[in-house]
Order: C-alpha cells, then structure tokens, then sequence
C-alpha cells in the first residue's frame, strides 16, 4: 500500500474525496449553514470531492513523489530511472516517466474513450432513426450527444495526437526522451480522470450535462449538477494539454540532434510545435470559461448571469477564442502525419516542404483571428462578421497550400495503395476537402446565417474531425504500429476497416448536409416527419461506419498479440524512428545520432537524413541545393 | 510528363466542373424559398456550388491521375521523382486561392448589406421566447399572439428578447436567423414573398424541449393579416375590457390563453387545450385531486414535488416572476377547472 500504483492511487482518492466532503461539511458547519444543500445546481458535498478526490488519486499513484521528495529536501537522484520503461503490461497502469510508454497509455486510453463516444452515437442514431422518441426521451438524448461530443473532442482527438507524437517526436528529432518526463507522466494521468468525471455526470442527480459540449450560458449556469462534472473534467484535461504542449515546445526547440536545424524537422514536428503553440496559449481561455461558469453555479458569481448584468454573448467570445483554434488543434498533428505518411508511400520528398513548414505557421496566426465566424447569429456586435468572414477565408489558402503540396508530391511517385496508412492518407484528402469546402461556404456570413444550427453545421463537424483528425489517426496508427508494438497487423482488415469506415462516413454525413439546408435544426431528438426517409439511411450507414471501428479493434489486438515481427523499417522511411528497432530500445539510441540531411530525401542518390550511431561516418553530406524545398528541377 | 498530358487533365478537370455543377445545380439545396433574402442567399449558394465543383475536381483529377498512373506494380522498390518544388507553382496555389475567397468575401458582404437593408414602411414585431414557446407582439397593432402572422412582400422587422436562455429564431423558407439573447434585443429583419404557413424553428439547444419549440408562421395578403389583426383585438378587447377579470367564465379563457402563450402546451398533455406533449407529466394525469394552492406551487416552484419518472430542472423555475398574481390566479382556476372530475391517477 505504501508503493506508489494503482491500490495507493484508490486509496488516495478515497483520502482526498472524503477530505473534500469532510472540508465542505465542517464549513458549512462553522458557517450555520445547512449541512447539504440540495438546490439544483450547488452540491458543493459533491463538486469538492469532485476536485479532491482526482488529486488524491495523482499523489497516490506516485506522480508527485519526486518532486515532493525534492521539495521536501529528502535525497533524490536525478538519474533515476527506475519509472522508466515497461516491462509487463502491468507497468502501463503505474506512473511512468518513457515517453514511449506514456504513448501508448494515451493512444490506448483515448481509444477507450473513442468507442465509448462511438458507442454513444450509435444510440443517438437509434433515436434518430425515425421522428418521434424511440430509444431516449429528449433529455438523455441531450446528454448523450453533449458526452458525445465531450469525450471525443476532449478525451480523444486531442490526446491521441499528443500520444502518437509523445512515442513517435522523441524518436524523430534523435532526442532520449521529453524535456520533462515527469511532467510528461503527470500530463498522461489528468487526462482519463477528464473522462471519467465527463463519463460520471451520467450517475449524478439531474443526469449528464447536457448543454452541449459548447455549454452556451446560461443554459450551462442553471444546468443540474452534471455540468460541473463537465467544467470541471475540461479543467484536467485542459491542463494535461497544457502541460504536454509545453513539453513538446521545449522538447522540440532544444533537444533536437545534432545538425536539425528548423529546415530538417520532419513535418511532423513542425506540425506538433505549431500546435502546441495554439495550445498554450488558447487552452487556458476554455479553463477560464469553465471556471466562469462554475463560479455562476456554485459561488453565486455573475459573469453571464444576466439578471444581475453579466453579459450572455462574452461567453461565446471567450469559450470560442479557445475553440476555434481547437479546430486547428485537432487537425494540424494529423496533417503532420498525412505528411509522413504520403512522403514514405509514394516514396518522394514532400513537394514544397518549406511553404508547407509556413503554411502551418500561417494557421497558428490566422486561427486566433477567426473565432467569431462561430457567432455570426449569436447577436454580437454585428460590425465584427464582415472582418471575421474575411480572415475565415484566408485561412483556406493555408490549408489548401497543403492539399496542393499532398497532391504534387503524389504527382510522379511511385504510390504504395497496398498500406492502409496510405489508403487512409488518400480517403482523407478527398473527405477533408469536401468538409474544407463547406468551411468556406459556413465563413460566407449570409450563407450561415440560414445554416447555422442546422444539420449542415453537424456534416462539416463530421467531415472535418471524422473524415478529417479521425482518418489521420487511423492513417498515423497504422503506420506506426510496427514501430509501437513490433508487430505487423493485417493489411487485407486494415483495407476492409478503410472501406467500410470510408463508405460508412460518406453515407453518414453527406446527407446530413442536404437536411440541414432543408430545415433540420441539429441537437433535436425529434424532427419534422419529412426528414425521415434521410435520417433511416444516415442511421443505417451510421451503424455501418460504428462496426467498422469493431474490424480496426480486432486488428489491432490480435496483431499486437499474435501478429508477425516488425522490422526496424517496414516502410523503408528515411526519419530517424525507423533507424532503430521495432520497438526502440528504453533509452531510444545509445549514442545520440547526427542529422545530414532533409526528411523526406528519397530519389537523391546517396542522400541521408541521419547517420545513426556506429553506422560508418562514410556518408558524405548532402549539397544544400536537394535540402532546401522550392528548388527548381 | 508531356504538354499534353497537362492538357488532358485540364480538359478532365473542367469536365468534371461541368458535370458536377450541372448535376448539383438541379437541386433546390435550401427548400422552398419565401422570401427576397432567401432569393439572394440561393444564388450565393448555387455561385459557391459552382466555385467548390471547380476546387472539388482539381482535387479529384489530380488525386485520381495520380493513382491510376503511379500507382506502384507489387515488389517495386524504386524511388518517385526526386522534385522538391516548384517555386512558381507555389506561388500561384497560394495567390489564386487567396482571390477567389477574397472575391467570394465581397460578395458574400455586398449580399449581406442588401438582406439586412431596412425598409422605411417596414411592420415591426417583438418576439420574446422562453422554454419552450414563443410569443409575437404587435406594437403598432396593440395584439399579442403565439401565431406568427405577417404581410406578404413587406418588410417585417422583429426585435426579440429572450427571457431565461438563449433561443434562435428561424424560419428555414426565408433563410434568415438570429439567436434570441437573455439581457439584449436582437433585430432580424425578413421580406416574406410567398403566402402559406410555415413554421418558426427554435435552432439554439435550449433545454429539454428544444425539439419541440416551434410556431406557426402565416404570411398572408395585407388584407387578411389586417382582418387577422382585427379578429385578435376583438378576443383582447373582451379580456382586457374591464380591467379585472371577474367573470369565471372570462377568468378560465385567460387561463387558457396564458396556458398557450406561457409555453406550457409545449410540455403537457392536457385534454382541454388539446395539448399532447410529453415532456412533462400529463396535467390530466396528475392534477386531479390536488389543491389549487399545490398547483400554484408546482408553476411557481416546479421542483418542490416532482411526479414519478421526471427529473429536476426540466421545467423552468420563473414562472413565479414572469406572471403576476392575477395570471397565476387564472392559470391555477383554468388547470382545477379543466382537471376537475377526472379520475384521479
């Protein structure tokens, strides 16, 4: 009990709840107030353990022992890698401080996450198979598309980026490690308490939040008590963002090989700084707001209580100055990997690799710029769209700079459709554009103004985050699992998982659009009969789409059990992760290697990325000419 | 790569353009349209239809070419061209993207401008909206109703208020919108030009019964919106017309009426109104045999005592700030009045 894991970690839950409880009725107490308040929104017996509890869980499990310790003047060894490393499938339960075992806790708890926000959906379209109420009555089915969208947006998009990049971006840059592998360690554990406490507001009285995951004041502020449960879980997993964002700026900027300069990080490490420069410094925007509201419910604050002159629409503003570059969040780390992905397939340097370097720099800094094309109807200051439309189409150009670059680098290669890391690469240009495209006509203020709210705005969600951040981790999962696990999977499932997904989700949200335009408003668990006949075939195919996922599940468990060895570079990639074993050795390379050349160098005779440790220093370095994109051939 | 292979994806990609364009040009994407604004935003809509077609296709071609032509034979291990760019092509997909968003900006605002134009002669309407119901006050007129009832081909003006959260104000055949915000008047104007009946959709998650706050929408020829309005200051001026209501009979059609207006149908089921949703509990259900002081509390305080299978906060606690007392007098009146002699549960 007194070892650091998952018995201590209960225990310390149980110490923290019942000291938050403890603390909330000795208060209330010493005040003369009545020991349990029961109105609709307080709980403060409920919110407090609520806080406490998560924190006693961290401490039991041992995150904080070092630094306690430290703090404490007790002796610590700053070498001490006894937190390091996996050696049973135990370890992966206990605070550890090897990024690449912190990888795949993320990758593997996301997941968790994703087939239960899946498995949520499927519910949803169950009710909405037909008009009428069915399934759910109109206030759970509130909650399940509110935890829907909480879970995925919250719990799995944006962690499973930070887990693929946690294994994968050490490896790339030839660093040992994170900056900050403890940090690392702690950034992993806030996140499924996050989803826990999303996941718990189903069990509390009045039911799970259902104000959707926007939780627009001031149906948040009087919601019941389940939306605490939803302020407080984007709090841990807002913090655990943050502080994985920071670790990787510092990772990336300082402890590249020897030789990275800027111009030779591969794309996904581009793609991983530009967004943990918008996650530093948005996420704390979405904390604020949370704990805005929170105050309104259990403080008695009026920040949007607008009896008392708090102001409704700075809810929006703030909330959405920290969602719309969330947008890019769960989108940039998958460009990242298209990015690696399409050059290894089709085995020719990214076409453009600087401007496609700038173009992702140039979203960082439009993407603050844009935030109230969410608001065009919302009843802001009615001057600020014309601006705010203008900059929502700017940021197309970037992004198509993208799309072009994906193009001409498959123009003239030698294209390997057999990997379904590569399927999904293709599937995701043609899904992604098409939701790019209705991004552009949502930023055209009359346009949205009649589709706003509707159905149209969930088929571009769907478009960009399914057949956009979604199809790039499948893209960035297949490819590499040989390096994760050591093992092969099965490529024949990973072909019938492309298929059904990519049929599936057509089936599903293209259709979703015409409703909309037609007049289906979204967040309904009952419509208008003459939507039917659509939303029978979006469920039907939307059932085909969740079974889908049951095909990548299968696959991926039996090939990381049971499937063939893995070796170092199946893909023949030239980046440094493939340079050493599947999976890599615990401390990644036994001498740092030294970094010659671009990334993406195939089809140069005698061009290297790295020389890896004990490979013979006979290569000569590349000229600068074949580096540098934009070179004229 | 020869000129002409250029060439033949050029032609392909304009092809394509034209295909889909015209395929998807022959679809009314938005419904019937109902209004001159819902005009506008059509062409705008079939404009960008034609502009994403465009896009759409030199994605498709060049990602189909690239498929069909490189794909790679099994056992190929050769490398793709060694080409890391082209300054000039960069140029040109970074510049030419940026005119067509920043052409379809101006024109997407030159629209905007003309459907929010304000005409002089324009019929001004308050809106106020609460879960789950609306109400239309008509200033000029001096009428109030839960029917939305405007002139054909005039400008209708609404200035809406929002007394709990937000709620959004739309009627898809006229494509215009506009949240309703608690703590501000929002303005939303709409040119009706066809006559029929339509219906309101409340489009901002307001709460429970988010699905099912909607209204009516009549718009009509000026006369018979005049003979409407005429017909509504009749039934008001019966109610208001003695200042306090004592006539029982009087005192149970306000209580109906308030049963209406006050969103309350949109929740209960209760025979007398002809009201069937089921959101909250069955008035017919659940009323008989309780006092009248106990159905006061139940409006003023929905909380104090929940009937079996519904939760708190479903039903919106202001009541007892939004009526005053004589309302709430005749509200309870017309609820043990309409309840009374059915089997208790």
């Amino acid at each position: 009990m007194r070892q650091p894991g998952q018995p201590r970690a209960f225990l310390g839950a149980l110490i923290g709840g019942a000291f938050g409880f403890g603390l909330v009725v000795a208060l209330r107490a010493i005040s003369g107030l009545e020991i349990f308040q029961t109105e609709q929104t307080g709980y403060p017996h409920l919110i407090v353990p609520a806080i406490s509890a998560p924190f006693g869980y961290l401490i039991g499990l041992g995150c904080f022992d070092f630094w306690f310790r430290w703090a404490a003047g007790a002796p610590t060894v700053p070498d001490d890698h006894s937190q390091h490393g996996a050696k049973s499938w135990r370890d992966y339960f206990k605070f550890n401080t090897d990024h690449k075992v912190i990888g795949i806790q993320y990758i593997v708890t996301s997941f968790i996450f994703f087939f239960i926000g899946g498995a949520i959906a499927m519910v949803m379209r169950a009710e909405l198979a037909q008009p009428g109420t069915q399934v759910v009555d109109p206030g759970v089915f509130n909650g399940l598309f509110s935890t829907h969208a909480a879970l995925m947006i919250f719990v799995f998009v944006i962690p499973i980026f930070a887990g693929i990049a946690n294994y994968v971006l050490p490896l790339m840059i030839g660093a040992p490690d994170m900056a900050f592998p403890r940090l690392n360690g702690l950034s992993f554990w806030l996140l499924p308490i996050a989803g826990v406490l999303f996941l718990a507001s189903f069990f509390v009285p009045g039911g799970a939040f259902d104000a959707g995951w926007t939780g627009y004041a001031p149906l948040s502020t009087g919601a019941p008590l389940g939306q605490s449960f939803f302020n407080l879980g984007v709090q841990f997993a807002g913090a655990s963002s943050v502080a994985t964002a920071l670790n990787f700026l510092v990772t990336i900027i300082t402890m590249r090989a020897p030789g990275m300069n800027f111009w030779r990080m591969p794309l996904l490490v581009w793609a991983n700084l530009s967004t943990s420069l918008l996650v530093v410094a948005a996420t704390p925007f979405i904390a604020g707001v949370q704990f805005m509201v929170l105050f309104d419910r259990a403080l008695d604050t009026n920040f949007f209580q607008f009896q008392a002159g708090g102001d409704v629409v700075s809810y929006q503003h703030i909330f959405w100055f920290y969602s719309h570059p969330a947008v890019y969040i769960m989108m940039l780390p998958g460009f990242g990997i298209i990015s690696e992905v399409i050059s290894t397939h089709s085995r020719k340097p990214i076409f453009g690799y600087r401007l496609m370097a700038l173009a992702l720099l140039g979203i960082v800094v439009l993407s603050y710029t844009v935030w109230a094309h969410h608001m065009f109807v919302s009843g802001m200051f009615s001057w600020l769209r014309v601006p705010m439309m203008i900059t929502t189409l700017l940021i197309a150009v970037p992004t198509g700079i993208k799309i072009f670059s994906w193009l001409g680098t498959l123009f003239g290669s030698v294209l390997h459709l057999y990997s379904t890391a590569m399927l999904f690469s293709l599937g995701f240009i043609v899904t992604f554009v098409m939701g790019g495209i209705s991004g552009v006509m949502l930023g055209l203020v009359p346009f949205d103004i009649h589709v706003s709210d509707t159905y149209f705005i969930v088929a571009h969600i769907h478009f960009v985050l399914f057949g956009g951040s979604v199809f790039t981790i499948f893209a960035g999962i297949y490819h590499w699992f040989p390096k994760i696990t050591g093992r092969m999977y099965d490529e024949r499932l990973g072909r019938v998982h492309f298929w059904l997904t990519t049929v599936g989700m057509l089936g599903s949200f293209i259709p979703m659009h015409w409703i909309g335009m037609q007049g289906m408003p979204r967040r309904v668990a009952d419509y208008s009969a003459q939507f039917g006949d659509w939303n029978l075939f979006i469920s039907l195919f939307a059932f085909m789409l969740g079974a889908a996922q049951l095909v990548f599940l299968y696959n991926m468990v039996v090939s990381w059990r049971f499937g063939p060895r893995a070796p170092a570079n199946p893909w023949r990639a030239k980046t440094i992760e493939w340079q050493v074993s599947s999976p890599p050795p615990v401390f990644n390379f036994p001498e740092i290697p030294r970094v010659v050349g671009g990334p993406y160098e195939f089809g140069v005779p005698g061009a290297r990325h790295a020389i890896m440790p004990g490979e013979e220093a006979e290569v000569r370095e590349p000229v600068p000419a074949t580096v540098a994109g934009g070179s004229r051939t | 790569m020869t000129r002409a292979t250029y060439l033949r994806m050029l032609a392909a990609m304009i092809v394509l353009t034209v295909v889909i364009s015209v395929v998807m040009l022959q679809f009314d994407w938005n419904g019937t349209a109902g209004s001159t604004e819902a005009d506008e935003i059509d062409t705008l809509t079939d404009v960008m239809i034609v502009v994403s077609s465009f896009v759409y296709s030199i994605v498709l071609v060049m990602l189909g070419y690239s498929i069909w032509r490189f794909r790679a034979k099994p056992g190929d291990e050769s490398d793709g061209d060694a080409v890391h760019g082209n300054t000039r092509l960069e140029i040109a997909w970074t510049l030419i993207p940026t005119v067509i968003v920043l052409v379809a900006a101006a024109y997407s605002w030159v629209i905007l401008d003309r459907i929010e134009a304000r005409e002089p002669d324009r019929l001004n309407v308050n809106v106020t909206a609460q879960q789950f119901a609306w109400q239309f006050e008509y200033p000029e007129q001096g009428v109030t109703s839960t029917e939305l009832h405007v002139p054909v081909d005039r400008q209708t003006e609404f200035s809406m208020q929002a007394i709990d959260v937000i709620h959004s104000f739309w009627v898809p055949e006229w494509r215009v919108k506009k949240d309703l915000v608690p703590g501000q008047t929002t303005h939303v104007t709409a040119t009706p030009n066809l006559e029929g009946s339509f219906a309101l959709v409340c489009t901002e998650l307001c709460g429970i019964g988010h699905s099912t706050m909607r209204a009516p929408v009549v718009v009509e020829s000026q006369e018979d919106f005049d003979a409407w309005v005429a017909d509504q200051e009749k039934d008001e001026g019966s109610e208001a017309g003695g200042g306090a209501v004592e006539d029982p009979a009087e005192e149970a059609d306000a209580g109906e009426a308030l049963f209406a207006e006050q969103g309350c149908s949109g929740c209960h089921t209760l025979s007398a109104a002809g009201s069937t949703a089921d959101i909250g509990p069955a008035l017919d259900e659940v009323l008989p045999g309780q006092s009248p002081a106990d159905i006061e509390t139940s409006i003023i305080d929905p909380d104090s005592e929940l009937s079996e299978g519904f939760g708190q906060g479903i039903m919106p606690d202001n009541f007892g700030d939004s009526l005053d007392e004589e309302q709430l007098q005749s509200l309870v009146d017309y609820l043990v009045a309409s309840t009374e002699g059915q089997g208790a549960k």
